[in-house]
């Protein structure tokens, strides 16, 4: 008690000069993209909630287990996952500062993730082709809904990877260019932990019909 | 044959039938609007405004400008929204028996979605996020938010999605289907045209920008506090802007999935919604009313902040329970995430979830009552100086009350039975939302104008502008109660018996007193204008503040503090009022600041066109915008220097003109 009524009485003093003035663009970065990926993932909370609602409304169409194929999703989780394995050496680069390195491994992450996206466009468009479309059953919309937009997730992570590509072919590993790479890195690995959710709830449980 | 294929494809299914030359209403709304857009445009071009508006204010990245044109945004849509209640008002005085009013159903069904939807998506909304972006960094010491741009992105996101609400006014229909769309009646066989597209593409464009503002304001109070200022030493105003906002990042999530469904039914035929293949409807309501329950407290919360910042000032003492006060804001926060099934118990989810539902919204009341006995004891033997917010603040208190205790009421799932889609609850949320969030936006608009502009508001048509809210407030929602709860529906145009026509006829003088407020406001700006020499704030300080923000100069600089300031206490401006502090007049440092972009707006421009092309199914336009967007996008992240320091000199000499000024009031 006294120790603070001392502290009162004494001259507060209510500027650090000597502290570095400057506004700090980059100190939230990481925590405001936690938070974009928080509310991402309430998207993908709804659109699960929305499939577990729907999921087994078939309207007659055809159910789960006539249509997944799980070898072909077996491969299609492989490569993501394979890709976020290659992506998190590539980050160990980054912070050894092996740009070359770095800039290949991104390159082989990019060309993974763009294969499990033709896996999953083959196998949109041979379910089309056999007629369950979107548009035949409440269960079919919501299957492509959450997994096209897991799938439209991928795409727009790619366009950010090649961005990235083409900017650090340019300025090599600068700050601005790290913390990109940090963010690109923590939403590839965010897809990656829905894409198990959707492997799980969607395929595996839709295959034990 | 050929030809109209052509205009197919260019104009979708735009054609001269979508403009509404038949309606004499909105043809002379749509003069109105063009001679005023005009006057406005050619006033700007005459007084060569356009290159200062677009450099210093339309590129802002400053958070105070950026805020500012978010209650500008908000008051231009308040106008609109008005209007659309005085017409109903209007209609609902006259419609009865053999007269059918002015207003056909078809119209009316759209004059009510748009003015719900525009009264909370474009103006509560942005006046909450307007006074948030404007207030809170200064009164955490803060230079800027956390994400300059991307602030600037929001605001012009919001611009999009109003400026297509607006469109939809004089180029084809607005929905017909009630402020939050339900589903099955907005599905495209039920609302083929292009009002539910409108509503649709509009909210979803808007709510990127405010669901980007929430994170924003989220990191820039973690983030970017002063020194010293521990979360319990935080303003209540920024604890109530931090809750809100992260309740707005949990919510507008399941929002924007529930139009994206809602949009996949209606563009790719899916079946979300639908009963014939499997599809659920209560689904799309459930999920819009996760959003929508929470959505009130996102209002209300910064508006319980601005209440507990003017009381503790114009009572000049500190807030009574400070503690008490950040924990019920943080127990609100929670709980409203739990209470949004009832807004429809007769749904037959059984009487087990409707009690649960029923409790958990019972239960919100305690920690609200603990804010109202704080802000009562904070009054208690406090020198009182009713001063226009101080006003606000006790109108609040008694209109709120209330409408918090119809609430209550309508909690009892077996009261709900019978009112629900009543005009009891209409009347119940209108209390809510004007008693509670519309007279705290006010209270905040004239506590913090003398902030912003240097120059205190016009004390007289202040005055009006109270009088005319806080009377006609109860003299046009008194009668609506009374006949919702003889058990009057909503959304009615016509109505046979003639008894009930005096409440109405009431209801609508009780609007126009309204109307008097809505231009009393708008006159205690232009007044005070015309007079700022007269109401012009030299100090910095004319209410005598407690908080950070009447520290600096009114209005702030472009740094808001030349040196940043060292919190002691919660109420760290009287603290340093109370150590004789002395504005430092050396030892300036240059100050790193953000730099201006036109990306925001092009983006904003690009979504505007997006969405229309989409709603007429001009898919060449659509296709174009969206590939705009991404290229804009992306040549932005090539611009690597998008900051500059403002040199030592300069601060020096703005803060030595202020050091001339007289000193602050202690």
């Amino acid at each position: 008690m006294t120790i603070q009524l001392v502290n009162k009485d004494a001259q507060r003093v209510y500027h650090q000069p000597e502290a570095e003035e400057h506004y700090h663009s980059g100190g939230a970065t990481m925590l405001g993209f936690w938070i974009y990926l928080m509310s991402d993932a309430l998207i993908f909370a709804s659109l699960f909630a929305v499939y577990g609602t729907l999921s087994r409304n078939y309207a007659g169409g055809p159910p789960p287990q006539h249509l997944f194929e799980l070898p072909l999703v077996a491969l299609n989780t492989g490569f993501l996952l394979a890709s976020s394995i290659v992506l998190s050496i590539g980050m160990q680069a980054m912070a050894a500062g092996r740009t070359a390195t770095m800039w290949r491994l991104l390159a082989v992450t990019g060309v993974l993730g763009a294969a499990f996206l033709c896996v999953e466009l083959y196998e949109f468009s041979s379910l089309i082709a056999e007629g369950a479309t979107p548009q035949r059953s409440a269960f079919l919309s919501a299957f492509f809904t959450l997994v096209g937009t897991h799938g439209l997730h991928v795409l727009f992570g790619l366009i950010w990877l090649v961005t990235l590509l083409v900017q650090i072919a340019q300025r090599g590993l600068n700050e601005d260019n790290k913390r990109r790479l940090m963010c690109l890195s923590m939403f590839w690995h965010f897809l990656d932990i829905i894409w198990i959710g959707v492997f799980t709830v969607v395929y595996l449980f839709g295959a034990l019909r | 044959m050929q030809d109209h294929s052509f205009t197919t494809t260019v104009f979708g299914r735009l054609t001269l039938e979508s403009l509404p030359i038949h309606e004499p209403i909105l043809v002379g709304t749509f003069i109105a609007v063009a001679a005023l857009g005009l006057i406005v445009v050619a006033a700007l071009t005459y007084f060569r405004l356009w290159g200062y508006l677009w450099k210093e204010w339309f590129t802002s990245v400053d958070h105070k400008r950026i805020g500012i044109m978010y209650i500008v945004l908000a008051i231009i849509m308040l106008l609109r929204g008005f209007s659309d209640a005085v017409m109903m008002r209007l209609q609902q005085a006259v419609a009865f028996g053999g007269n059918e009013g002015f207003l056909h159903s078809s119209h009316y069904d759209q004059i009510f979605t748009a003015h719900g939807t525009i009264m909370i998506f474009f103006v509560a909304i942005p006046l909450v996020v307007g006074i948030v972006n404007f207030v809170m960094p200064l009164q955490i010491g803060a230079r800027d938010v956390a994400f300059p741009y991307l602030n600037n992105l929001s605001f012009w996101l919001t611009v999009a999605g109003s400026v297509l609400v607006m469109i939809s006014l004089f180029v084809g229909e607005f929905a017909r289907t009630g402020w939050l769309s339900y589903a099955p009646l907005a599905e495209k066989a039920f609302s083929p045209d292009t009002g539910v597209d409108y509503y649709l593409w509009s909210l979803e464009i808007a709510g990127i920008g405010t669901t980007l503002s929430a994170v924003n304001m989220v990191a820039t109070v973690i983030k970017m506090r002063a020194p010293g200022m521990s979360l319990m030493k935080m303003p209540v105003f920024t604890w109530t802007a931090l809750c809100s906002n992260v309740l707005a990042i949990a919510i507008f999530p399941a929002l924007t999935a529930a139009f994206f469904l809602l949009l996949l039914d209606r563009y790719l035929d899916t079946a979300f919604f639908i009963n014939d293949l499997g599809g659920n409807a209560m689904l799309y309501w459930n999920m819009v009313w996760m959003w929508g329950h929470p959505e009130v407290y996102v209002l209300i919360l910064p508006a319980f902040g601005i209440y507990s910042e003017i009381t503790s000032t114009f009572t000049g003492k500190r807030l009574f329970g400070y503690g008490s006060m950040v924990y019920a804001t943080v127990v609100i926060t929670i709980l409203s995430y739990l209470v949004w099934l009832h807004h429809y118990f007769t749904m037959g989810s059984g009487a087990s979830v409707n009690a649960f539902f029923g409790i958990a919204t019972m239960v919100i009341a305690i920690p609200t009552g603990a804010k109202v006995f704080n802000w009562l004891f904070t009054m208690f033997r406090g020198e009182i100086r009713f001063e226009l917010p101080m006003m606000w603040v006790v109108a609040f208190m008694l209109t709120f009350v209330v409408g918090g205790m119809t609430g209550v009421l309508l909690a009892v799932p077996a009261a709900d039975f019978v009112l629900h889609n009543s005009l009891f609850l209409v009347a119940h949320f209108h209390n809510t939302i004007i008693g509670g969030v519309v007279f705290g936006l006010f209270a905040g608009m004239t506590y913090w104008f003398p902030k912003a502009f240097g120059f205190k508001m016009d004390e007289f048509w202040g005055k009006v502008a109270f009088w005319g809210w806080v009377i006609g407030y109860w003299v046009a929602w008194t009668p609506i109660y009374i006949v919702g709860l003889m058990g009057t529906t909503r959304r009615v145009n016509h109505f046979d018996d003639p008894t009930l026509q005096p409440y109405f006829v009431i209801a609508l003088i009780g609007a126009v007193i309204i109307l008097i407020g809505v231009l009393g406001f708008v006159m205690a700006i232009v007044m005070g204008i015309v007079k700022r020499n007269k109401l012009r704030d030299v100090t910095g300080d004319p209410w005598g503040g407690r908080t950070l923000e009447w520290s600096t100069t009114s209005p702030p600089p472009a740094y808001n503090f030349a040196i940043t300031p060292v919190v002691y206490e919660l109420d760290a401006w009287q603290d340093m009022k109370e150590h004789g502090y002395k504005h430092p007049t050396e030892g300036f440092r240059p100050v790193h600041m953000p730099r201006n972009t036109a990306t925001g707006v092009v983006v904003a421009a690009l979504a505007t066109a997006l969405g229309f092309g989409m709603i007429w199914y001009m898919w060449w336009l659509a296709a174009i915008s969206f590939a705009g967007i991404l290229v804009v996008s992306i040549v932005h992240t090539f611009n690597y220097s998008r900051d500059h320091y403002i040199p030592a000199d300069a601060i020096a000499l703005t803060e030595g003109k202020r050091a001339q000024q007289p000193a602050a009031r202690a």
